[in-house]
């Protein structure tokens, strides 16, 4: 439940919308709620318990209609999902780093077997060591699951995207799982002040679900999760599965123009800051983003021409649109908040840089790995960042490699 | 219950074409128990030998709803299903007179070992479903590796024969029926092919008791135990008279033993026509087959004891 209702926004366009204070967290729970879900089955950890609770008193109100599963375990938690889903429930769950990493080997199977579920994930760092704070680890960690996979700037993405996945993962062209991330701590727990749509045209919004199967019905009997051995189809399975992943991207722009024309706001797959006549951009996601779009306004204010491209849809990756948006400028930085562990840097990193390989006159590259643990980035290493693109020199720097943004020696 | 003659009469919940072994007694669980289920059963599967050979895509042998997620959740699978259901049917989208048996399946390794978890959440968070093991004492999909139903002294191909005096598998079976029990569940029994009547009430009794059920059944495998297909009954026979596999049940906290052989038939009847206790009988090995023995007995008197702690308090 929102803590303090403040106004009533003027000009709404279509959507009854009221503007609240809500933690990302609570702001997540409430788009899950209006999605009315059928089962939810969760498992709590920092920084994602909240929703649980939320969601978990939401149903203890009657608030919320559907079953809510209390599982032993995150593993439980998505088989349990995934269940509920083949049963032909509209079925959610949210987690966090450890309780992602626990779901790994079932985060394929609610892929393969095409079950749109819902994940919200406050992002936190992986152990070892053990650490609570935000940043991308877990998330990375699922980047070739299949699921489709959302990054939120701040509580109203988080919120607006978690409204929007129902209508891209149900999608029949779709039919795939998607997790929406939004940074631990710096978004899940921070209060913000957002526009949250009435119950009501949520509902609307969102629409009814439409099973993948039909397990509780008597006309026709299926089995789901055939063994597919050698001389099977599991290839062809796996082809039809990127093809929906695919399709993913024009559903995403179909349902946020859709948003758009009802709340106002429009995203897409991306955030083109000030990237038309920009000389050096900055590839970033989530909280992150507000903080580049700083220091982006401070230095065009000074006359340089610098820009951002800030990434929302990461899973299916939107390498030839990204290719398109920053292929123009001299010189890239495309900013990391996990590690990849791989020697090369962060897997961003590899993936902007190989969505560019095929300009004739590529941009030079550098990747940096931040804030991991929850390390601040500040408004001054961003600016950092584009005085080292400003002074990169093409005939030295090797596009290979990464460097630390705000590490300790 | 239903009379035999019209038990007969009813389709198979498994049909003909799977690839399980002659003599396996999943396949015969899975039929005996459909039989009972009077209304539309929804089953799922852990990974193993019989989710492995009724499902080969394109084809199924299932003739009831049926999904395989994973090896180590088919508890947690089934419970999100008969959440689902629970829910629907709050919302209107399922009538409210509907009925559905919702049963999980799961070898000795996917229920005792790394499933074990998943089943007692499932258990504990009380759904509507019932949980079958089908006990056939190893890992057998993958090539009879031991689980923690292995029994003593059994050769797999994780405890295989050497050279030690005591070959095969050196830790006793985990009397998982008793830790479900503990669990204070409606229903929990266990049953052997063998001792048919008494199976098919179990089953009966799984399906119509409201919350969650546990039923452990003894599965013969002619591949993995090393006998005869056509032992496969005798052996369940042999295992419930020598108190090898007692079948009992736990109805409401209540333990009732449901076949007290009046000559306990010594262990080594049963043991003997299996290949994987050969080496037991070697010579030198005298003392296994005793140890063996004194365990069945602990173990048998306990049950006795605990069944008649049973009746003397309801008796009061
Ligand atoms: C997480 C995981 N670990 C291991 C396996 C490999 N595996 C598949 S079936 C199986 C053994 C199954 O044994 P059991 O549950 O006793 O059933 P059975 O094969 O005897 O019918 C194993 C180890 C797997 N599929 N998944």
């Amino acid at each position: 439940m929102p803590k303090t209702v403040l106004k009533e926004v003027k000009n709404t366009p279509k959507a009854q919308q009221t503007a609240a204070a809500l933690t990302g967290n609570s702001a997540v729970a409430m788009a899950l709620k209006q999605a009315d879900p059928d089962v939810v089955s969760a498992y709590p950890i920092t920084p994602q318990t909240t929703i649980v609770e939320e969601l978990a008193a939401y149903a203890a109100r009657d608030h919320l209609k559907g079953k809510f599963v209390n599982v032993e375990s995150e593993h439980s938690a998505m088989s349990s999902a995934i269940g509920a889903a083949a049963a032909g429930a509209r079925s959610v769950t949210a987690t966090s780093s450890q309780g992602l990493a626990l779901m790994w080997e079932m985060l394929y199977i609610a892929a393969g077997l095409r079950l749109p579920i819902i994940m919200p994930m406050a992002n936190r760092a992986l152990s070892a060591p053990i650490n609570i704070h935000g940043d991308h680890s877990d998330a990375m960690g699922a980047r070739d699951t299949g699921w489709i996979q959302l990054f939120s700037e701040d509580a109203q993405e988080a919120y607006d995207n978690t409204l929007m996945s129902f209508r891209v993962a149900e999608h029949k062209d779709v039919k795939l799982p998607c997790i929406v991330n939004l940074d631990g701590f710096i978004i899940s727990h921070a209060i913000a002040r957002l526009d949250i749509m009435s119950d009501d045209d949520a509902g609307a919004f969102i629409g009814e679900s439409s099973p993948t199967y039909g397990m509780l019905t008597d006309d026709h009997v299926e089995t789901v999760g055939a063994f597919d051995g050698l001389g099977g189809f599991y290839f062809e399975f796996k082809r039809q599965q990127d093809e929906a992943l695919q399709k993913a991207k024009e559903v995403l722009l179909d349902v946020s123009n859709e948003f758009a024309a009802l709340t106002g706001r429009s995203y897409g797959l991306f955030e083109e800051y000030m990237l038309e006549d920009a000389e050096t951009a900055i590839v970033v996601m989530s909280s992150a983003g507000g903080t580049t779009r700083v220091a982006v306004d401070k230095l065009r204010a000074e006359g340089k021409k610098v820009g951002m491209l800030k990434l929302r849809m990461f899973r299916p990756f939107p390498a030839d649109e990204i290719a398109a948006a920053i292929g123009h400028c001299k010189a890239v930085a495309i900013l990391d908040r996990s590690h990849g562990l791989a020697g090369t840097g962060g897997p961003m990193g590899d993936e902007v840089k190989a969505a560019m390989y095929h300009l004739d006159d590529r941009p030079e590259c550098l990747n940096y790995v931040y804030g991991l643990g929850g390390r601040d980035v500040t408004v001054e290493n961003i600016e950092s960042v584009y005085s080292d693109l400003d002074s990169l020199d093409s005939a030295t720097n090797s596009n290979t490699g990464f460097r630390y943004l705000n590490i300790r020696d | 219950m239903a009379k035999l003659k019209d038990l007969t009469h009813k389709e198979d919940t498994l049909g003909s074409g799977h690839r399980l072994c002659p003599g396996c007694g999943a396949s015969i669980i899975v039929n005996q128990l459909g039989r009972m289920s009077e209304a539309p059963m929804v089953v799922g599967c852990a990974t193993g030998c019989l989710e492995v050979a009724t499902t080969i895509y394109p084809y199924t042998a299932w003739n009831v709803p049926f999904i395989h997620s994973a090896f180590e959740n088919s508890a947690a699978t089934v419970s999100g299903m008969e959440a689902a259901y629970e829910a629907l049917k709050s919302k209107g989208k399922i009538p409210a007179d509907d009925k559905r048996n919702f049963v999980a399946f799961g070898g000795d390794g996917g229920t005792y070992d790394i499933g074990f978890q998943s089943l007692s959440g499932a258990m504990e968070r009380g759904h509507n479903m019932t949980y079958v093991c089908y006990d056939n004492g190893a890992y057998m999909n993958t090539g009879m590796q031991r689980s923690s139903a292995t029994p003593y002294g059994a050769a797999t191909s994780t405890t295989p024969i050497g050279t030690h005096a005591t070959a095969g598998k050196e830790e006793y079976r985990k009397d998982l029926t008793a830790v479900m029990a503990a669990h204070n569940i409606p229903y929990v029994a266990q049953a052997s092919l063998s001792n048919w009547k008494d199976l098919m009430r179990k089953a009966e009794k799984a399906f119509t008791t409201p919350g969650p059920a546990f039923l452990n059944i003894l599965s013969p495998c002619p591949r993995g135990w090393r006998t005869e297909p056509g032992d496969s009954i005798e052996l369940s026979r042999l295992a419930v008279s020598t108190c090898y596999w007692p079948i009992f049940e736990v109805d409401n906290g209540e333990w009732k033993v449901n076949h007290r052989p009046k000559n306990k038939v010594p262990v080594t009847e049963f043991l003997k026509p299996q290949g994987r206790f050969k080496h037991l009988f070697a010579k030198g090995n005298e003392k296994v087959l005793a140890h063996v023995q004194e365990k069945i007995d602990h173990d048998w008197d306990q049950l006795l004891w605990k069944a008649d702690f049973s009746k003397d308090r309801t008796a009061e």
